[in-house]
């Protein structure tokens, strides 16, 4: 059973809603500019359990960083408007004063960045940003703080911290740059980490590392994660639930094992195709979603992903541009937003997912090869 | 650190002796040593002056040696000899130098107080009427003549409203020795124009600077842990957001030092740039001379205590 105003906060059982943590319903985020209105998030929901991870996936531009940014209160701008409402813990951050939401951001909800080294003050050393983090928060003497600082570079694995604690972020490589942000979010003991591509900018071979410590520390710290990428891998990897978002709306979401066995929307497939994939031995070329992302000021007509999509005519008619499909429950707990019946969903995913010599050249839309549930990703 | 400094300060050496070079071959060499030492005796040269300067400055001697005795009278401090006051420039220089200072430093302190601070403003409530305000003001004064902005501000203190306040005196200059009180109430006007004229600059570069600093990430990270607004701004963004100005609060802190022509001329303060103008009218070609080595040697120290400022500032520098 889902909140048919909010499908994907599942309010089936007292318990399940005591549990959660963060609550977001009907977002909305835009932003005057001289061009016109930009709807950079545009009536999404969604909501998060303790010590539970969500991933919220799309390209640049579909609002996946706004709302973040929106959850933490760190737009700003005389020229935003925010609408809807952000429950965290039962509190509503959106029509909260400035001043409490900055006293929950930090406490209650922390936040990492994509790039480690412009995100930390190259004037500082790390220990003192950690220690100033921490100190906001809680009244401590500065001793006590430099304990909790050595303390926490310690657990998110900095060698010898208490000597590196007085280093400054240059004399760091890119990922103990990005462990000790995440030695700074998680100083005060947030319930909620928000990770913005927390591996973006880092070496391959790091970024298991950092994936790795961020799912150690969420079971240590019991926090709730929600990882924002465009890195399907990133996601599959650690997520229990996934959000899809597009234009500022949310497309599919459900858990981690139904969007990726499974997925509805053909902007999903398209995601799931553009991936490399190693287990599979293909002899083809990766499948690019075709055009790039609209404006969020004209967004198209009906369902936004339209312009793009090698499907619509399969829905018939002109459905596609003029009406725009709401989220509907295509699986247990599974939304998608799309005008295809659950059966032409089905079936087209079984067809896209066939093994590569079987495979339909003239689909556009794209490709994943094998279905057996032995490759498909687990959270 | 160390090499960094030893490094900089090599630099100021090497940039103090070029200096030297183009002074000494400016004044040094010409159409033979009696016409030479005819210039450095001034309009008041009588010959057996000449002869005796033709003397004291080595001028019979070969061109290095020349140079050599010259500097190495400027490395003990000294000078050299002012013939047309018949006193040595040492002294000359000695009786200007605290009223320049005196100027420039009470300007400095307004002018960066002022410049930093409607700077940090305007960044902050960017594009809002105080902004607005600031910027024009500081293209106001930016635009304004040094003297035209000083006699208005004579005009109106000290002539229109003296009647009134009988407070600001028309000009000169007290020595700070003579009268602290009087020292300071004769500075007012010539600090105000100095400081206004020159705090434009600071307006515009801390506004810019503080712009760029707040669109960084790590502005976004201080934010993201909760840190209250105003300490973002004082801690965070002005601490990053200074270096520039840092940069131009020297130079133009070393090259005022030097002398401070238009101020000094329009309130009638002996300081170095109406000696210097004196000495010109005069062809005082020692004094000139001096105040230009003193003038340069400002310049060069100003910019290495930038550069240590710099490393206090930014631990990059301090530690690479």
């Amino acid at each position: 059973m889902t909140d048919p105003t909010n499908p994907l906060v599942m309010t089936d059982s007292v318990s399940l809603a005591s549990r959660l943590l963060l609550q977001v319903s009907d977002l909305r985020v835009q932003f005057a500019t001289d061009d016109g209105v930009v709807k950079a998030v545009d009536g999404v929901s969604f909501s998060l359990e303790r010590g539970r991870t969500l991933g919220i996936v799309g390209e640049s531009g579909s609002g996946k960083s706004v709302t973040s940014m929106a959850i933490m209160g760190l737009h700003s701008g005389k020229n935003t408007t925010i609408t809807g409402q952000i429950r965290l813990d039962g509190e509503d951050l959106v029509s909260a004063s400035r001043e409490r939401v900055r006293a929950l951001r930090g406490a209650k909800m922390a936040m990492i960045f994509q790039d480690p080294l412009t995100s930390l003050h190259p004037y500082y050393s790390v220990g003192h940003q950690i220690m100033e983090a921490y100190r906001v928060h809680n009244k401590v003497t500065k001793q006590v703080a430099r304990k909790r600082a050595v303390d926490m570079l310690g657990r998110v694995g900095i060698p010898n911290p208490a000597v590196r604690v007085d280093d400054y972020p240059h004399q760091f490589s890119g990922g103990m740059r990005q462990r000790a942000m995440i030695a700074m979010a998680l100083s005060c003991d947030p319930g909620l980490l928000i990770a913005d591509e927390p591996t973006t900018a880092l070496d391959v071979t790091v970024q298991a590392q950092i994936l790795d410590l961020i799912v150690d520390l969420q079971d240590e710290f019991g926090s709730a994660v929600i990882i924002i990428t465009h890195d399907l891998g990133v996601v599959a990897e650690i997520s229990d639930q996934i959000l899809v978002m597009y234009a500022g709306r949310a497309v599919e979401g459900g858990p981690a094992t139904g969007v990726f066995g499974q997925p509805g929307h053909p902007y999903a497939w398209g995601l799931l195709g553009s991936m490399p994939r190693l287990d599979i031995d293909r002899v083809d070329r990766l499948k690019p979603i075709p055009g790039t992302p609209p404006s969020l000021i004209n967004v198209p007509s009906g369902c936004p992903f339209h312009p793009r999509c090698g499907y619509r005519d399969e829905v018939g008619g002109d459905r596609c541009a003029t009406e725009v499909p709401l989220l509907r429950e295509i699986a247990p707990a599974h939304v998608a937003a799309c005008h295809l019946t659950s059966d032409q969903q089905r079936s087209t995913w079984a067809r896209l997912s066939e093994p590569v010599s079987d495979l339909p050249e003239t689909k556009a839309g794209s490709l994943l090869a094998s279905s057996d549930p032995a490759n498909e990703v687990q959270s | 650190m160390t090499r960094f400094l030893i490094r900089r300060i090599g630099q100021a050496i090497l940039v103090l002796f070029a200096a030297s070079i183009a002074v000494f071959l400016l004044f040094f060499v010409g159409p033979g040593p009696d016409q030479v030492a005819r210039t450095f005796a001034g309009r008041l040269g009588t010959p057996q002056r000449i002869l005796e300067i033709k003397h004291a400055l080595h001028l019979d001697q070969p061109l290095y040696l020349q140079y050599l005795h010259w500097v190495g009278n400027l490395l003990q401090g000294n000078l050299g000899f002012d013939y047309y006051k018949g006193q040595s420039v040492n002294t000359v220089v000695g009786q200007a130098l605290p009223a320049t200072v005196s100027l420039v430093v009470g300007a400095a302190i307004l002018w960066i107080a002022y410049g930093v601070f409607s700077g940090v403003v305007s960044a902050v409530r960017s594009r809002s009427l105080l902004d607005r305000g600031f910027t024009t003001a500081a293209l106001f004064f930016y635009s304004m003549p040094t003297f035209v902005l000083g006699y208005t501000l004579i005009f109106i203190f000290a002539y229109e409203l003296y009647r009134v306040t009988k407070f600001f005196p028309f000009s000169s200059y007290v020595p700070i020795t003579t009268n602290p009180w009087q020292w300071f109430v004769h500075l007012i006007l010539p600090w105000l124009t100095l400081a206004m004229v020159t705090a434009a600059a600071y307006t515009r570069l801390t506004r810019t600077s503080m712009l760029d600093v707040l669109g960084e990430d790590y502005i976004r990270t201080a934010r993201s842990k909760g840190m209250p607004e105003q300490r973002v701004i004082r801690v965070h963004a002005l601490r990053s957001a200074l270096t520039p100005v840092v940069t131009l609060a020297g130079l133009d802190i070393g090259t005022a030092l030097g002398g401070v022509i238009i101020t000094e001329q329009v309130f009638g303060i002996p300081g170095l740039g109406w000696t210097i103008v004196q000495a010109i009218g005069q062809q005082d070609l020692p004094i000139i001379m001096g105040i230009a080595v003193l003038a340069a040697t400002f310049v060069v120290i100003a910019n290495v205590i930038v550069d240590i400022l710099y490393a206090v500032l930014d631990p990059r520098v301090r530690l690479n």
